[in-house]
């Protein structure tokens, strides 16, 4: 297998006495998109922040792209893109403005309408920062992240406080890096944005890891007891059953041998944010 | 691109946000046309004990050339960096190959030539206002002192922005500083009406130096003819500068404080 993108072994960072990461491993192959998901406070961004070059980690082995990102210099700086947690734009410069000022800092950048394109903003392009919506803004931001044409792209919390709508556009223009076969690490706290984005999830609580699989496997879903819901003679039935397929079985079965359906069948798996809620609030039960 | 090339693109964007931003053309560009216009109106009539006795407008005109220096360096300097460190924008540059010195060096650049366009704006005013000669057989000794002292302002600007905590902060601590300084220095009231002590106190400070070599630049002493460059009240603006380059190069700071 190649060598990975990102590969983290041990990774400690404390703050005086407080320890925001505990000791963590993991690895991202190139042209996943990798989706690092925790409850605030959890050391997403500290994490993240080590691995972009902005701060210092306390102990463990970092490598990005083949260097440390500690002592890495402007030749790695070519080869990724970082959209910050927060960071609002200039307000003074167009959408056309902002992507070419930061154009001229890389070597071989994009087309900047290209960059446009991408990112969804073409009816905005001569529009100056401080007129687009808190969505568009956030789309500009990661347009100037990509006009270096990084292979890494490092998304912290990009859709926080976005409604519905704007999520979706921003989904949108992720899944348009992934077409271009962009490594993404994606910081998140909502558990649906990393079912929907990610190839692979790890969970983060406390500074710990506390889970890790794809958004399907993630915390052994399979395994875990399924609930089947119907109606009897108007009243609600819940049965809790680990053997899903036997219990399924006899229930039909029994409907059908005496001639009725079962009214409101439904069948029910914990869901991915079920899981998540469970991981994180019992790491945190540990503080 | 080269460093230089990346100096020169920074520079051309800063331009553009510069002229841009209603804050910056008012406090930097509007302010001391307003100031010289007033000053010129209220004691037009009147003259300075300087110099033999000059008209209180001759004095005026380098006087708020010297105010719209500073305003245009450390003031202007100070105010956009810390706006642009607690937005995040300086933070999310340095992610870039983008060497740090190209951004600073653009900044700076920007600052220099809109200090020099108020020193056209302002000494056509006095000009086609009040009659205050141009000392066109000055221009170069001029020039260099208003680079210098543009500079070295430049950096005390740099330097503050690692005192001030917040974009709110930045209006309150940058004026609480310079105003004062601008009375006790002889910019707003002629130093012929200043007692000696309030001379004594400021002469510490880089200001009234500066005021000091600009005025010698722009009005010629009694007689003198030649150009002179007042190199001792320079030294005393440039040690100041490269004190707070080093304080800046020790102190600045790239990512937001609340954060």
């Amino acid at each position: 297998m190649a060598e990975p993108v990102i590969s983290i072994r041990g990774l400690r960072k404390s703050y005086g006495e407080a320890e925001a990461v505990r000791g963590i491993d993991l690895e991202v192959q190139a042209g996943e998109v990798f989706a690092f998901l925790g409850p605030n406070g959890a050391g997403k961004t500290t994490t993240v922040e080590i691995l972009e070059g902005y701060r210092k980690r306390s102990g463990g082995e970092v490598t990005v792209l083949g260097e440390d990102p500690q002592r890495a210099g402007r030749e790695w700086r070519e080869r990724i893109g970082i959209v910050l947690q927060s960071g609002r734009l200039d307000p003074y410069l167009t959408v056309r403005e902002s992507l070419g000022l930061y154009a001229g800092y890389f070597r071989a950048p994009r087309l900047v309408d290209e960059v446009i394109e991408l990112v969804g903003l073409r009816e905005k392009a001569e529009a100056r920062a401080s007129r687009l919506s808190g969505g568009q803004q956030r789309r500009l931001d990661v347009g100037m992240a990509l006009i270096g044409d990084p292979e890494l792209l490092f998304l912290d919390e990009p859709t926080t406080g976005f409604d519905p709508t704007a999520r979706r556009q921003f989904w949108d223009v992720i899944a348009g890096l992934r077409d271009l076969g962009k490594t993404v690490f994606l910081t998140t706290h909502y558990m649906e944005e990393a079912q929907r984005l990610a190839d692979r999830v790890t969970i983060i609580a406390a500074g710990e890891i506390v889970a890790r699989g794809t958004p399907e496997d993630l915390g052994d879903r399979e395994s875990q007891p399924a609930t089947i819901h119907y109606r009897e003679g108007g009243e609600e039935i819940r049965v809790e059953t680990t053997t899903l397929v036997e219990t399924l079985h006899e229930l039909t079965g029994a409907a059908l041998a005496h001639g009725g359906g079962l009214e409101g069948l439904e069948v029910t798996r914990p869901s991915l944010e079920d899981v998540y809620l469970e991981l994180t609030a019992s790491a945190q039960g540990v503080e | 691109m080269n460093g230089l090339a990346l100096v020169g693109h920074q520079f051309r964007y800063d331009q553009k946000a510069f002229w841009r931003n209603p804050a910056s053309v008012f406090f930097t560009v509007m302010f001391p046309v307003v100031l010289l216009l007033i000053f010129a109106t209220v004691f037009g009539s009147q003259t300075v004990d300087v110099r033999g006795g000059i008209k209180t407008t001759t004095y005026y005109v380098p006087a708020i050339i010297t105010l719209s220096v500073i305003s245009a360096t450390m003031q202007s300097l100070a105010m956009s960096l810390v706006i642009a460190r607690e937005d995040g924008r300086l933070k999310r540059s340095r992610g870039t190959p983008m060497p740090p010195w190209v951004f600073i060096a653009g900044r700076i650049g920007n600052s220099i030539v809109v200090a020099l366009m108020m020193l056209a704006l302002l000494a056509a005013i006095g000009r086609v206002l009040y009659g205050v000669e141009i000392p066109w057989d000055r221009l170069p000794a001029i020039v260099v002192t208003l680079v210098i002292g543009a500079a070295a302002f430049c950096c005390l600007g740099i330097a503050l922005t690692a005192a001030i905590p917040s974009q709110d902060a930045a209006a309150p601590i940058v004026n609480a500083l310079l105003l004062p300084l601008y009375f006790l220095s002889g910019v707003f009231i002629p130093d012929d009406q200043l007692p000696s002590g309030v001379i004594h106190f400021a002469d510490v400070f880089p200001i009234r130096h500066f005021f000091e070599a600009f005025f010698d630049a722009y009005v010629p002493a009694n007689g003198a003819a030649s150009a002179s460059i007042s190199w001792d009240n320079l030294a005393i603006v440039a040690i100041w500068g490269v004190v707070g380059l080093l304080l800046a190069v020790k102190f600045f700071r790239w990512s937001p404080r609340n954060g």
